[in-house]
């Protein structure tokens, strides 16, 4: 089972990219999984957590994801030990920030990608959206996952009038990621 | 053909509802239920279901509304939870007793004090003497089943009596996974409307002032107890029949998984059910001889199916979100009961956890099952009501 933790601030849409990458591994890529919000009430701009499991076979665990195999966040200022506290020997954590990989020092045997998704986001969408190009980076850096699936999961999911410009975000983000791999 | 899509079990509950058209839904929103009567409202609003939508000012105008549209005929629906179905219990009490086939699902949430929107399971299992038929689904697909199922054994005339359908707040509410949709005209033959006997119509005018002194009331409740009893024969033959249709059975009243030789078995409700199972697989790889049995009805008990179970097993714990002050956690009360007619009674135990929505991890599991195998193994155990991960 693979299992994913998703940082993000309440707003951001840490959900949604769980979301996306659930539609797209189980329906496009028929497989099985579980996507959910860290629980309770939510709030603008505070941290979130968000969770996708996936699976070749039915997942019936509905306990909290205690150790993961990614980890991807949204917003750098969320960078702590939490962020890295589960991941897994030989995982990968993805962060949207302006820095280099060397300033999140390793505290494991995981690899860290570094992206200025924000960036990327204000240039394409014109608004600081980076659900979409974090989920790219992950795709591109994971591998393990189909990138035209996310696509038609953009199509299956987004409103029409963000679709297409979500798309060439992702593209971007993914082109970006795979081109510094 | 069916389509598989990725929803949550929120939204699952509304699909379910939706496929079985019901003619009036009544409902006010209340976390974590709000997505399924969000859902209702845009499907009556976009023409996709035909059907009254009544924006009640509270859950006891809901299930009231509900009350009335179903002594009339209509195949009704509401959903709640945790202080909304305390603000409904009268009329809850109302709904059983007229025989009234109302469906509505309950998103298991703690109830206040101290106040709290998370997850477990003592507002349902604060209404079983409610006299509602009372399931449990364990995943997004069951809820979704479940949800349909549940008008099959409302309806079904010697029943007549109104079903929770009972799943957990956020675990599965807010979760998103894929669920199979069934084909609308496929559900439309599993449950045709059904002409209520005892509707009120105005070609046929009959007193349906319900009320019955000291001379009729035990008769009244002894009926409605026989027809609770049937419900779960209802049921099992309602699973049998969807399997055929739909292929997915979930194997009537309980559900035992690796029961047969083991030593220990922890009994269960809900999505932590799941979390059991995977336990049980990591205890089987270690040679530990331990099970699962998932109560799926509450009401009727499944008395019968409990004893064949687990009557030869050496301890049994009960794993439950919920508590009776100064008792114990009421499933525990009811699985005991249960197992004093069997021929041999298991060493019992009770696991309180989860309360509030507090984590229930696999090493917590993992813990209750290592008691009962040390009792098992002939070392006495103790205590019987155990607070699991207790901080205090």
């Amino acid at each position: 089972m693979i299992e994913v933790r998703w940082h993000g601030r309440g707003g951001q849409g840490a959900f949604t990219a769980a979301r996306l990458l659930g539609q797209a591994v189980a329906i496009h890529e028929h497989k099985y999984v579980q996507a959910f919000p860290s629980f309770g009430p939510e709030r603008r701009g505070a941290p979130v957590l968000a969770f996708t499991r996936i699976d070749d076979k039915k997942i019936t665990d509905r306990s909290e994801v205690e150790t993961c195999d990614y980890v991807v966040v949204l917003d750098d200022t969320l960078y702590g030990d939490n962020v890295t506290k589960g991941l897994k020997d030989g995982g990968i954590l993805v962060i949207n920030t302006t820095q280099d990989a060397a300033a999140f020092p390793k505290k494991g045997d995981y690899t860290v990608i570094t992206i200025d998704a924000t960036a990327l986001a204000l240039d394409i969408l014109g608004r600081p959206i980076t659900n979409v190009p974090m989920l790219a980076a992950l795709v591109a850096a994971a591998g393990t996952v189909n990138s035209d699936s996310v696509l038609k999961a953009i199509d299956d999911q987004l409103a029409p009038r963000i679709r297409e410009k979500n798309k060439a975000l992702f593209t971007a983000a993914y082109d970006k990621v795979k081109g510094e791999l | 053909m069916s389509e598989k899509m990725f929803i949550c079990s929120d939204e699952a509950v509304a699909l379910g509802a939706k496929l079985a058209r019901p003619q009036v839904i009544a409902a006010y929103p209340i976390t974590p239920q709000t997505i399924v009567v969000e859902r209702l409202s845009d499907y009556v609003e976009d023409g996709s279901l035909k059907a009254t939508y009544l924006h009640v000012e509270s859950e006891h105008s809901a299930i009231t509304a509900s009350l009335g549209a179903a002594s009339v005929g209509a195949r009704t629906f509401t959903a709640t939870s945790s202080q909304g179905l305390l603000y409904m219990t009268e009329g809850l009490y109302y709904a059983s007793g007229a025989r009234f086939p109302i469906v509505m699902m309950d998103a298991n949430r703690s109830l206040a004090l101290p106040w709290n929107i998370y997850g477990d399971q003592r507002d349902s299992l604060s209404q079983l003497a409610s006299g509602w038929i009372q399931l449990y689904a364990e995943d997004a697909q069951e809820a979704l089943d479940l949800t349909i199922q549940a008008y099959k054994v409302a309806e079904d005339p010697e029943v007549m009596l109104p079903v929770m359908v009972c799943l957990d707040g956020f675990v599965l509410t807010h979760t998103y996974e894929v669920v199979e949709i069934p084909e609308q005209d496929k559900v439309d033959a599993f449950i045709p409307y059904q002409n209520y006997a005892n509707k009120m119509d105005l070609d046929n005018p009959t007193s349906n002032c319900i009320t019955a002194g000291p001379d009729y009331n035990l008769e009244f409740h002894y009926q409605q107890h026989i027809a609770t009893l049937k419900a779960g024969e209802k049921l099992i033959a309602a699973d049998k029949e969807y399997g055929e249709l739909f292929g997915r059975t979930y194997g009537g009243l309980v559900e035992t998984y690796r029961t047969d030789d083991a030593d220990a078995v922890i009994v269960t409700l809900g999505s932590v059910a799941g979390t059991t199972r995977c336990v049980v697989d990591a205890l089987r790889a270690e040679g530990k001889k331990v099970g699962l049995l998932r109560i799926r009805c509450m009401r009727p008990f499944p008395e019968k199916e409990i004893i064949a179970a687990l009557q030869h097993v050496k301890a049994v714990g009960v794993l439950e979100k919920d508590i009776d002050h100064g008792c114990e956690g009421v499933v525990f009360t009811n699985v005991n009961s249960a197992l004093m007619r069997g021929t041999t009674k298991p060493a019992t135990f009770n696991f309180i956890a989860g309360l509030g929505g507090r984590s229930i991890l696999k090493g917590d599991i993992a813990q209750c099952f290592d008691k009962l195998l040390r009792q098992a193994a002939g070392e006495p155990q103790s205590p019987t009501v155990e607070f699991v991960k207790l901080g205090c």
